[in-house]
């Protein structure tokens, strides 16, 4: 496709400009300033140059190893909260009917979970997992298992895991049910007409069709799990000790908390670009499965 | 092979109150080349599905060699359909994509091998075989949906909805040559639907047009253009299509606009005499002088032909200008071959009595 | 375009002709999971309504199924409270005042990106793509300092520009999407027909991607509806969010459960009621208007 080159263009994407540059640019400047300085208190500050970038990566230093310990904690939670809502979610959006009256009340059902504010989630699962008023953690207990979310460790791992597939998989539901119905009609008589068998049909048309979307959900998915805040935060606060203190929760913190800017500032740019390269990476996936497809 | 019979088919869709087909009767003989042929919204992808089993028709049974198969489902009728843009396995070569059906139906490899060669040579993909079939031109692609029904050597019909639609217009005629070259070679029963009627005259042994959900004639492409039995398969086929004017008949004669023209037949009385009367261009001929008086407004040199277009009264007429004859604007006579001059009431052809 | 068999009618189609033992393998058995699946959805929210329907006393004494003695008494006091009213007030308006913002800002940008090539446009593509991804956590100090110095600290403004951080990209991403869908020989036809540009664009392209713009508010209102760390951040008294009168919900004796469990169940209903309006394009707009 053919665009033609306007740069008057600009005009018209000027507001967004603005606007993000507001939100996001200029915020990131006095991040930056702040993590080349030491201060002594009182608006009193010295150069610091790499200073506190260096602590931050050097896992003996007591920055550096809680940098390390949260970045870690994250990543496995993003690898296993995926590896459950993936598939999860395809096969739940492979149940949905393709067409009907039916289908807009199932997503809207589907979608509820995604409607609610995030404090009022930890709030729900703060009820639902303990074992003397909720049902799950009665349950839990009930069946034999030491289950205690603000006392055992793995319980509030575990908890937070569940309570993010529970939130999440409606969207990778939704976005894969939305792929699917883009694949024509045609394509699946004609699987009938050659006999495949559903298996068949789903490896070889509607697994290499969802491609794009895949990558889309993979993408939103690994960053919204990498950035999340809230809802352990109000389950758990980040315990017992710091068995469920994320990126975020020990970001907030340690900028919040303990007014120590300098390390916060850092931290806040490495976890930045972190999330810069990793969206990048995908930009670049998408854009080659795209050049691809008109191959 | 099978000859397909279809029994008082009738459909119409649930939740909608008009019927998508009226009830048919047809035998489709096997070996021969049909095509369905009607505007959007005729019912012919409706009365083709119904034959390869994607529809469960509300009325009606459909016969495979007499055995009724209304209520198989697809892939046990033993059909292959091609349709309108390529549907193929991205993920597999053209080889895989080709021996896709007789692995799910557990043929033994040597036997698929032996076979996708064999069909591969025939459709000149041999070249093509280990190459992704993703990476292909869009025609190569069709080409292999088609391979793929093809494939399968108890095939009974091959169904076609459409196929050419996505291809390049210079590279029709290629694939339309290459489908009949497949029809000859292996005798199959092939059926077509399409809203183009060059690919229709050209593909078919015998063309069925359809019209809202009726089928308003079955007969060769030459035997439409020479005596279609309605209006609209008069006005569909033909470039410019039949010349249909309302007329006044009475006996052997009908009145338009003042004029009187021999009708070559004696017709038995019609309501009031309201009818139509219709003719081809290509049967109605101008001269200078002679025959009936009608006023010249343009004349088209197709090469080929030269066409006029003119006026009786109201009446917009296309007719020929034999070679040599010229014809200037203001008046010319037109001059109609009556054994190709047809009658019709309600849209529908009405004999004569020609003695 | 030839008469299409429409999906649905394929669908029934196809169910009706198979066998009736194929019918069951394939009809049963997804359907089943699909059941369970929504029941294990629903339940934490049955939970919290129901929590919501019974005292203090009776959660912290035992563990019922359903409420025994139902009763909308915590549901009057969070309606009659001036703080909980005040609350939901400010959240409603900072997430409408978001939702226009970042629609308005967003519809001439995604138009931009679809139609024309600039220079930079994929790097700032690029850059609007990673501001969504942005952690909010981030954000909260650097928002803390600069809305307090710029004087909006404490006020509907900070938070709904706040969110524009996110729910600008998101909105330019999904509109991009549907703008796609319309083709272009429209916009050269109304250039012909002599439209002026803004005259061409509120006139005749913003009905032809309505739903998309439906679609793009629903996503806009639903992401700020939800954010909850910014929100409790750049606020402190006049322009407090439910969330934070929601953390503060104890009692004398602890929690009070059923007050937050209440609180909890009149948050969903905003977003309910915004997704039933545009029920029918969700899924598109899911797909960011790409698929």
């Amino acid at each position: 496709m053919e665009k033609p080159l306007n740069n008057r263009a600009w005009l018209m994407v000027a507001p967004v400009f603005v606007l993000v540059l507001f939100s996001a640019l200029l915020p990131m400047m006095t991040v930056v300033n702040y993590s080349l300085q030491d201060s002594m208190g009182q608006n009193q500050f010295f150069w610091n140059g790499d200073g506190w970038f260096r602590d931050l990566l050097n896992p003996s230093t007591e920055i550096g190893a809680r940098f390390q310990d949260a970045l870690s904690k994250n990543l496995s939670f993003s690898l296993v909260a995926l590896l459950i809502e993936v598939p999860l979610g395809i096969a739940v959006a492979l149940t949905l009917p393709r067409g009907g009256r039916a289908v807009g009340p199932l997503l809207v059902i589907i979608a509820l979970p995604m409607l609610i504010p995030w404090n009022v989630i930890g709030t729900m699962w703060q009820i639902f997992s303990r074992a003397d008023i909720g049902l799950f953690g009665a349950a839990l207990t009930g069946l034999g298992l030491h289950y205690n979310v603000t006392q055992n460790a793995i319980s509030a791992w575990c908890t937070i895991v569940v309570i993010d597939v529970w939130h999440w998989t409606p969207l990778v539901i939704l976005l894969t049910y939305a792929g699917l119905r883009a694949i024509p009609d045609a394509f699946y008589q004609a699987a009938r007409i050659d006999a495949a068998s559903r298996w068949a049909t789903f490896f070889n048309i509607e697994l290499p069709k969802l491609q794009k979307v895949l990558v889309i959900v993979v993408l939103l998915r690994f960053m919204q799990t990498f950035m999340i805040y809230t809802e352990p935060f109000v389950v758990t606060g980040g315990g017992p000790g710091s068995a469920t203190t994320f990126l975020s929760i020990d970001l907030v913190k340690i900028a919040l908390g303990q007014v120590d800017l300098g390390p916060a500032a850092a931290m806040s740019l490495v976890y930045n670009l972190i999330t810069l390269t990793i969206c990048w990476i995908f930009f670049t996936i998408m854009t080659q499965l795209d050049r691809r497809r008109y191959a | 092979m099978a000859r397909i019979t279809l029994e008082g088919i009738a459909h119409s869709y649930p939740r909608s109150p008009t019927m998508a087909l009226h009830p048919i009767n047809h035998v489709w003989e096997q070996g021969r080349a049909y095509a369905l042929l009607g505007p959007s919204g005729c019912g012919k992808t409706t009365l083709l599905n119904i034959i390869s089993g994607l529809i469960l028709p509300s009325q009606g049974r459909v016969l495979f060699d007499g055995k009724d198969v209304t209520q198989l489902p697809t892939e046990q009728r033993n059909i292959a359909q091609v349709f309108q843009f390529p549907v193929i396995y991205d993920t597999m070569t053209v080889g895989e994509n080709l021996a896709f059906p007789l692995k799910n139906r557990r043929v033994e490899r040597a036997a698929i091998k032996a076979r996708v060669a064999e069909i591969a040579d025939l459709l000149d993909l041999t070249n093509e075989l280990p190459r992704r079939a993703r990476a292909l031109t869009v025609e190569a692609k069709q080409k292999v949906s088609l391979g793929r029904g093809l494939v399968r050597a108890d095939v009974a019909a091959m169904l076609f909805d459409e196929p050419l639609t996505v291809i390049d217009p210079a590279l029709k005629w290629h694939l339309r040559s290459k489908l009949k070259a497949v029809h000859r070679a292996l005798d199959l029963l092939m059926i077509y639907v399409t809203h183009d009627q060059v690919e229709a005259l050209t593909f078919a042994d015998e063309v069925v047009v359809m019209k809202d959900g009726r089928v308003l004639q079955v007969a060769s492409p030459a035997q439409l253009f020479e005596r279609p039995e309605h209006t609209f398969v008069g006005y569909f086929i033909g470039s410019p299509g039949m010349n249909l004017i309302a007329a006044k008949v009475s006996d052997h004669v009908a009145h338009v606009s003042g004029h009187d023209i021999e009708l070559g037949a004696r017709y038995p009385k019609i309501r009031n005499g309201e009818a139509v009367i219709g003719f081809r261009p290509d049967f109605a001929s101008l001269a200078p002088e002679g025959g009936i008086p009608v006023q010249v407004r343009r004349v088209e040199d197709l090469g080929r032909r030269r066409l006029a277009r003119v006026a009786l009264g109201p009446h917009e007429i296309f007719a020929n200008v034999p070679e040599g004859v010229s014809i200037g604007g203001g008046q010319a006579g037109l001059t109609i071959q009556q054994d190709r001059l047809f009658v019709y009431v309600d849209d529908e052809l009405v004999l004569g009595d020609r003695r | 375009m030839a008469d299409v068999l429409p999906s649905a009618e394929l669908a029934v189609a196809r169910s009706r002709s198979q066998s009736p033992a194929a019918r069951r393998a394939h009809g049963l058995l997804p359907k089943l999971g699909l059941a369970v699946y929504l029941l294990a959805l629903m339940l934490p929210i049955y939970w919290l309504v129901s929590m919501s329907l019974r005292s203090n006393e009776d959660i912290m004494s035992t563990l019922a199924f359903w409420p025994h003695h139902p009763s909308l008494q915590k549901y009057y006091y969070i309606l009659n409270d001036s703080t909980w009213v005040h609350a939901f007030g400010v959240s409603l308006t900072y997430v409408a005042l978001n939702t226009v913002i970042s629609v308005t800002a967003a519809l001439p940008a995604a138009y931009a990106f679809n139609r024309f090539h600039f220079i930079g446009d994929k790097y700032l593509f690029f850059w609007l793509l990673s501001n969504l991804m942005a952690p909010a956590a981030v954000y909260a100090m650097p928002f803390f300092n600069f809305y307090y110095a710029i004087g909006l600290f404490d006020t509907v403004w900070a938070v709904a520009l706040a969110h524009c951080l996110f729910n600008v990209p998101v909105a330019v991403w999904i509109l991009e999407g549907f703008v796609a869908g319309v083709p272009r020989e429209i916009d050269e036809m109304a250039a012909i027909d002599g439209y002026s540009f803004p005259r061409f664009f509120i006139r005749i392209f913003l009905p032809l991607i309505a739903n998309g713009v439906g679609v793009t508010a629903f996503f806009c209102f639903m992401f700020s509806w939800v954010e909850q760390l910014l929100a409790t951040t750049l606020t402190a008294t006049d322009a407090l969010p439910f969330a934070a009168v929601m953390s503060r919900s104890y009692s004398v004796s602890g929690m009070d459960w059923s007050l937050l469990a209440a609180a909890g169940v009149l948050t969903m209903i905003p977003g309910a009621i915004v997704i039933w309006f545009v029920r029918n394009h969700i899924a598109k707009g899911f797909a960011l208007g790409r698929v």
